[in-house]
């Protein structure tokens, strides 16, 4: 896609609000938008590197966490008498707060599980994401475990003429998470345009092939994954000061495989990839809410998601890119081939 | 003292049920090169069958958890008939994709037939423990252990002693060459994991009485049957039982001894650590996968 048809995109979304002041169209968009920054992140991994990575909520969890305790502020015993103790902090410093502690945990695995490859790595992201959820049920006195960190407070942003302004209103918080998303698709295509995604995209194609010309697969694969994890935790912090509460289920395999599935959806390796299959996917829930149960809802995204894989492989946008010959040569990356590093059975 | 041989009894019987899930896994990656998402919904759904047919249907009990056991192995080969094999030459992760997809569908659907609420499975057995010294253990406890021992040894006798058994084994080995000595390697594969989810589905009957059934209990237990099969090694047959009992001791004394709240957590820790050190699984000696 164009750099014009994408700024024009944005130019659209932005204007959106004040076209449709509808609350309840902006409020489904700015949640749909919240999973559409995971599914960029998660885009990295999963269509760059080629590692399906599905502890991904892992790190959205984290950064709601993060954002959410530190903009609280806690007060908890690490033992031998000692206590540690931190005063509620601004929301800017909670949303840095949990960039750097998801990036922190992306190093940690990514250290951890790149040195195993396959269906090895699929549970070992699996696990990571289980076990923080165990913790955020049993850490009670930081986590409140079930009972959820509530009261919450809503994104402040400093205004140039007002000062510090509170982010009650729907159409602000909207212009938040899509100035986010624009920010989080621009660092993605920035790596994936440069030298470190050049070399992620030969280790999804040839990992071997990759080694062999010099190309230092772990060093790539942890940068990705911190970058991937950080962004995914920009999301979780957004999400905490938007929704006002965060419990353990943040950590469910489901945020997990809606990410998965608007990644897929669009097409994973390309950029543009994950903006359609959240749009697609994202506004889902709140369609189906009225005239269906929340099970019918999870249904329908597993047959989807069987289907997507049958006829559908490559996602959306490399099929329609394939329809426009005149485009092709702007089309995206091509979509991964089922190539020996991925399919891994041998 | 007292209290660990206790633990031990509780975790033989536990890792009886835990060898069952894993060996059903083992066997299902090691033929078909499958990681499949859908075995934990298989041990829901065999739970859920049990209940439906002792306590609905009002069934006798041990024909109730053997019609159960063969559902799954049904609901298994529908699954292999009409997922997998058409996408046979698909890369593994998209099969694992539309695995997690029908995983999904199950989960929901077993959520959507029976609701939320949790279901105890009524079995005939006293609710008074047999004590033997300084242990003392519930007499439906053993049962579920005598019938895990007896599918355990039933499923090796299988696989040794039968022409089946040996075109199962000869795929797992290397499916191109098995089909070049004649084994109808589709059919293998549609058995192998029939087999295999209905193994999945017998421990779910099995603990149904035991714990209690509810929808999202597949999560847990499909998690906790990868954990058996990678400290096992993906793909071992002997590595699976070790596995499972090795999880059903350690979450069985580390509950006991260190903390009850992350008993379920003991599991996952245990896996991570097993793959930082070890990636190609405890006793496995084969190389690791990718």
């Amino acid at each position: 896609m164009s750099a014009l048809l994408g700024w024009g995109f944005v130019a659209a979304m932005a204007a959106l609000p004040l076209v449709m002041p509808d609350p309840y169209l902006l409020a489904v968009l700015t949640s749909a938008g919240i999973f559409i920054i995971g599914a960029i992140s998660l885009n990295l991994l999963l269509g760059y590197t080629g590692q399906l990575s599905l502890g991904h909520a892992a790190f959205f969890g984290l950064g709601a966490y993060a954002s959410a305790l530190t903009s609280l502020g806690f007060d908890i015993g690490i033992g031998f008498g000692h206590r540690l103790r931190l005063e509620p902090q601004p929301v800017a410093v909670g949303f840095l707060a949990a960039i750097l502690v998801s990036g922190c945990f992306g190093w940690l695995l990514g250290r951890l599980a790149f040195r195993i490859r396959g269906a090895y790595f699929v549970i070992i992201t699996i696990c990571f994401a289980q076990v923080l959820r165990m913790v955020a049920l049993n850490w009670v006195e930081l986590t409140q475990g079930p009972m959820a960190l509530v009261g919450i407070p809503p994104f402040a942003l400093w205004l140039p003429g007002r000062g510090v302004v509170e982010l009650y209103a729907k159409n602000q918080t909207y212009w938040l998470v899509l100035g986010v998303a624009v920010l989080a698709f621009l660092v993605v295509r920035q790596i994936v345009h440069s030298r470190i995604g050049r070399a992620l995209v030969a280790l999804r194609e040839n990992e071997t092939l990759a080694r062999s010309v010099g190309i230092r697969v772990t060093h790539y694969l942890v940068i990705a994954t911190v970058v991937s994890a950080a962004i995914a935790g920009a999301a979780g912090s957004l999400f905490a000061h938007y929704v006002r509460i965060v419990d353990p289920d943040v950590f469910l395999f489901i945020y997990t495989v809606t990410m998965v599935i608007m990644v897929i959806t669009g097409g994973k390796g390309t950029l543009w990839g994950p903006v359609v299959g959240g749009l697609i996917f994202g506004p889902l829930p709140d369609m189906l809410r009225g005239s269906a149960p929340p099970e019918a809802q999870w249904i329908a995204y597993g047959l989807a998601m069987i289907l997507l894989v049958m006829f559908l492989p490559r996602g959306i946008v490399p099929a329609v890119a394939g329809w426009l010959p005149a485009r092709r040569a702007a089309a995206p990356l091509p979509a991964p081939a089922p190539s020996p590093v991925q399919g891994g059975a041998g | 003292m007292q209290q660990a041989l206790q633990h031990l009894v509780n975790g033989t019987i536990l890792g009886g049920t835990y060898a069952l899930l894993g060996i059903g896994l083992t066997l299902i990656f090691g033929v078909m090169r499958v990681v499949n998402f859908t075995h934990g919904e298989l041990y829901a759904f065999g739970a859920y069958m049990a209940y439906g047919l002792v306590a609905l249907l009002r069934l006798d009990f041990y024909l109730s958890l053997l019609l159960a056991t063969l559902l799954g192995t049904a609901l298994g080969a529908a699954i292999e008939l009409l997922l997998l094999r058409p996408l046979r030459r698909a890369d593994i992760d998209s099969v694992m994709l539309a695995m997690i997809g029908a995983a999904l569908v199950l989960q929901n659907a077993n959520m959507w037939a029976w609701g939320g609420v949790a279901k105890l499975v009524p079995s005939p057995f006293a609710g008074t423990p047999l004590v033997f010294g300084p242990v003392s253990v519930m007499p439906l406890r053993l049962f579920v252990l005598g019938i895990s021992c007896a599918l355990l040894v039933g499923f090796w006798l299988l696989l040794e002693r039968t022409r089946a058994g040996i075109a199962m084994r000869a795929t797992f080995q290397d499916a191109e060459t098995a089909s070049l000595m004649g084994v109808r390697v589709g059919w293998v594969s549609t058995a192998t994991f029939a087999i295999g989810s209905g193994l999945a589905a017998a421990a779910g009957a099995l603990l149904g009485p035991v714990f209690m059934v509810s929808p999202t209990m597949g999560d847990l237990v499909g998690l906790k049957a990868f954990a058996i099969v990678i400290l096992g090694g993906l793909g071992n047959l002997p590595g699976a039982v070790i596995g499972g009992f090795a999880l059903g001791y350690v979450e069985e004394f580390g509950g006991g001894f260190l903390s009850t709240e992350y008993r379920d957590a003991f599991g996952f820790l245990l896996i991570i650590l097993v793959l930082a050190v070890r990636p190609q699984g405890l006793v496995a000696l084969k190389e690791r996968v990718g």
